[in-house]
């Protein structure tokens, strides 16, 4: 099997509560309008799209933190889009997510050691504290940080903790949510060169969701591009800037300001 | 001569360290000049000082805010205030929080004139419509009763845009006006900036930490590192020729999606040891 | 670096630790009444009605905070009523915790089923005025210390259930819950070991606050004779008796007003303070 992820028909919706009637359900609004994909081994897929898009929906439909309506979403084979959380809960070390605000994803009460620890134990990991140690490592921040506490690090260094509790279980598969669009560009720049080098180096699969396309571009080898819920676009990443296809795909690429003021921006 | 010109300001936390150190720039009428830097470096502090919006942990502790000429700082409070609102404006970060969820539109962009500027009701009604027509609403009658919740941000983020126009400002300090907007409509709201400020020849001080927009819309820049200005030029000679070390390593830093072969590289230590040492030399000779 | 944090948490600390000593100080002479106390706090003389305190004159030595209208010493009755006052302040405070802050971590995390049974019994218990709801059911149960201590429970519990589900629900909405869904953590553990630490600064805050209310729910009970046995000596039942005689003998009135009145303030400035200095996510 060369792909991970194969998904078909798929489509979510959500119950809009601002709408909500005072009396009756709330009425339910389509968030993802039958997506078709696959996500190769090895591959890192780019995710793009505005807001509103569906973009972290779609992320969140795929590590089974929301249930499709209907469609399938196929794991390694195995059909996960409506099993339960107990017969989720051994596929749940094989794909981890990263989010995009690592101070609301860390506990503020644990400890950074703690915090990649917990879900080792959960899947029965018995050298925890050599595992840590060696998260922490892969990451680049010193064993010394487990002590700590999320609050006294900085965003770049929260997020590294973000990325460190996901590659601790040795996962095939993670998805990133828009995991640098709150850091500063030098912070941006480290944690995507550690990023792509994990990669690299531990043969994972990665989706990463983000409204950049430049940073897409640095970083992935496939991009869906997803607007209103749709797929427009779903190629290779050099054949995608070299030609966009999509309407929408030309409008995003020529709203981005590129650091030079000799770009003409029409 | 310019409009806005900060000398020397030195701004500090009440019985703490330096926030700004003594930073000086100029912005011409017409001009806009773009402050950018990481988080923390205080680059929407000098806007708060200009506005004299800065919160109470915080003081200025000597320099000069020059508005055509008037220091600000020597002026007392209260015709500090009044002179401020009736020159200037915010175009502020945020237009899901700018707007007061319990008011209709109309009114946040009237009251403004009516109670500080003392405008007749009706005049001020239609200059509103004038200038939400102006930053391209289709129905200015309408979108006036409409409460903040029942708009898309693009269209809050134009009737803030609006809002700080509307009583003819000479000079509009924008912080971050487009960082919350989709990459889309931030270009519509950058270009509808840029033409109103062209229109009615205001001084703007945009702060951002996005150097692909001030490519786009500012004519000077001013780059900020822990509080202290490192290097103040043009755009042009900034792109082209950085002069500043830490300049180049943010330019290094920031993705081009065009340029594939462009390595992103972080801010070296090399660099920041010296951008460092260059705040410890200034905090040096501050104290001597 | 210095900032404003620094003073702030100076005063912060005074006011724990005056708290503390206070709190401290009572329970030492509460347990230690039957030593401490000069007098019998029960023995009535009428020979020596209404002496005032020693600094007045008239005052007889030995009765320091001077008797009242039947000769009973005013000090020994108000260390004899802390034993009373801390019992109930204790356990009714930590019951009544207990169950509303399980029954609020439930609604609010959980939400679903458990939640909209848990708010409509929320809703329906707090529409029953408090005070009346605690002597009614003090009378039906009959005078005493455990009555006492189920009506404080029976009332307050929903205070605790309100604000624990609503900080349940903001620490639910947070993606350390989302991330501990992503590892595989089930719905109690997720509850216990991720949402419960963050919220149990607020129930400690909760915590002593009820337990200053339990001190005055008793003393109201007192008050109106609801409390235990009539003669034995309470907060609430010396206030009561003071109240009649305080044109003659103010002492009577103020003495166990003002201990009730510091050891409240104590409870809730306790409270607060340990959330100020010991809680280490600064906020």
């Amino acid at each position: 099997m060369t792909e991970i992820y194969r998904v078909e028909g798929l489509h979510l919706s959500l119950a809009d509560m601002t709408r909500k009637p005072l009396l009756g359900a709330a009425p339910r609004i389509e968030i993802l309008k039958g997506l078709d994909f696959t996500i190769p081994r090895g591959a890192v897929m780019g995710i793009v799209g505005g807001s509103g898009s569906g973009k972290s929906t779609l992320g969140r439909a795929l590590v089974r933190l929301l249930e499709p309506s209907s469609g399938s979403i196929r794991f390694e084979g195995t059909d996960i889009t409506h099993l339960g959380e107990a017969a989720l809960r051994p596929l749940r070390r094989r794909f981890q997510m990263i989010f995009q605000d690592p101070m609301s994803s860390l506990n503020p009460r644990h400890r950074v050691g703690g915090i990649i620890a917990a879900p080792l134990r959960l899947h029965g990991f018995d050298d925890v504290a050599a595992r840590v140690d060696r998260a922490l490592d892969h990451v680049g921040l010193p064993r010394g940080f487990a002590a700590r506490y999320p609050h006294e690090l900085s965003g770049g260094q929260r997020q590294r903790v973000g990325i460190a509790r996901a590659i601790a279980l040795e996962p095939e598969f993670i998805l990133a949510d828009e995991i640098v669009s709150g850091l500063d560009v030098s912070s941006q720049a480290q944690v995507l060169n550690l990023l792509g080098g994990l990669v690299r180096d531990l043969g994972l699969t990665l989706a990463f969701i983000s409204h950049d396309l430049s940073v897409i571009r640095r970083l992935c080898s496939r991009v869906i591009v997803l607007y209103q819920g749709r797929i427009v676009e779903d190629r290779e990443t050099a054949a995608l800037f070299a030609d966009p296809q999509a309407a929408y795909t030309r409008e995003l690429l020529d709203a981005i300001p590129l650091p030079d003021p000799d770009q003409p921006w029409t | 001569m310019s409009y806005l010109s900060i000398r020397d300001l030195e701004v500090r936390l009440k019985g703490g360290g330096r926030l700004l150190r003594r930073v000086s720039l100029d912005v011409a009428r017409g001009e806009v000049h773009g402050l950018v830097g990481e988080s923390g470096a205080g680059k929407s502090m000098i806007g708060k000082a200009v506005l004299g919006t800065l919160p109470r942990s915080v003081e200025i502790v000597s320099g000069q805010i020059l508005l055509d000429g008037t220091d600000l700082l020597a002026m007392h409070p209260a015709a500090r205030r009044r002179l401020i609102g009736a020159t200037c404006a915010l175009i502020p970060q945020d237009p899901l929080t700018a707007l007061n969820p319990a008011h209709r539109v109309g009114p946040q962009i009237t009251d403004r004139l009516v109670d500080i500027l003392r405008w007749p009701r009706a005049k001020a009604e239609a200059r509103a419509r004038e200038l939400l027509a102006e930053v391209q609403i289709a129905e200015p009658e309408r979108v006036m009763r409409c409460y903040p919740h029942e708009l898309s941000g693009g269209m809050r983020q134009r009737i803030l845009i609006a809002s700080a126009f509307a009583a003819e400002p000479k000079l509009i300090v924008a912080d971050e006006p487009t960082t919350a907007l989709d990459v889309t409509v931030q270009k519509q709201i950058l270009k509808l900036i840029q033409a109103m400020q062209e229109r009615h020849g205001t001084a703007l001080l945009f702060v951002t930490h996005d150097l692909g927009v001030v490519s786009k819309i500012c004519q000077r820049l001013s780059v900020l590192y822990a509080g202290m200005v490192v290097e103040d030029t043009d755009v042009r000679t900034f792109f082209r020729a950085p002069q500043h070390p830490y300049s180049r390593a943010l330019l290094a830093a920031t993705p081009k999606y065009t340029d594939p072969t462009h390595s992103l590289t972080p801010v070296p230590e090399a660099v920041i040891a010296t951008v460092r040492a260059e705040v410890a030399e200034a905090d040096r000779r501050a104290g001597a | 670096m210095l900032d404003g944090r620094g003073t702030i948490r100076h005063k912060a600390g005074l006011r724990l630790w005056l708290s503390a000593l206070w709190l401290g100080l009572l329970v030492v002479l509460a347990l230690g009444a039957p030593w401490i106390a000069p007098k019998d706090p029960l023995a009535q003389d009428l020979m020596l009605g209404r002496l005032p305190p020693f600094w007045v004159s008239g005052a007889e030595p030995g009765y320091w905070l001077g008797t009242d209208s039947l000769g009973r010493d005013v000090l020994s009755r108000i260390l004899w009523g802390a034993r009373l006052a801390l019992t109930v302040a204790l356990v009714a405070g930590t019951l009544t915790c207990l169950i509303g802050a399980t029954l609020g971590l439930m609604a609010g995390f959980l939400r679903g089923a458990s939640d909209l049974v848990i708010s409509r019994l929320v809703d329906i218990w707090m529409a029953f005025p408090p005070v009346l709801f605690s002597i009614l059911l003090v009378a039906v149960l009959g005078p005493g210390l455990f009555s006492i201590i189920a009506a404080i429970v029976l009332i307050d519990w929903t205070r605790f259930a309100r604000v624990v589900r609503a900080e349940a629900m903001t620490q639910g909405a947070m993606d350390y819950v989302a991330s501990a869904r992503v590892a595989g953590r089930g719905r109690i553990g997720t509850m216990a070991l991720e949402i419960l630490p963050n919220v149990l600064p607020t129930i400690g805050v909760l915590l002593t606050l009820e337990m200053g209310i339990a001190v005055i729910v008793e003393a109201i009970l007192s008050f109106v004779n609801l409390s235990i046995s009539t003669d034995a000596p309470s907060w609430g039942g010396m206030i009561a008796e003071g109240r009649t005689s305080v044109h003659q003998a103010w002492w009577v009135l103020v003495f166990p007003l003002l201990a009730l009145f510091l050891t409240v303030l104590s409870f809730s400035q306790l409270g607060e303070g340990l959330k100020d200095r010991f809680d280490p996510v600064l906020r």
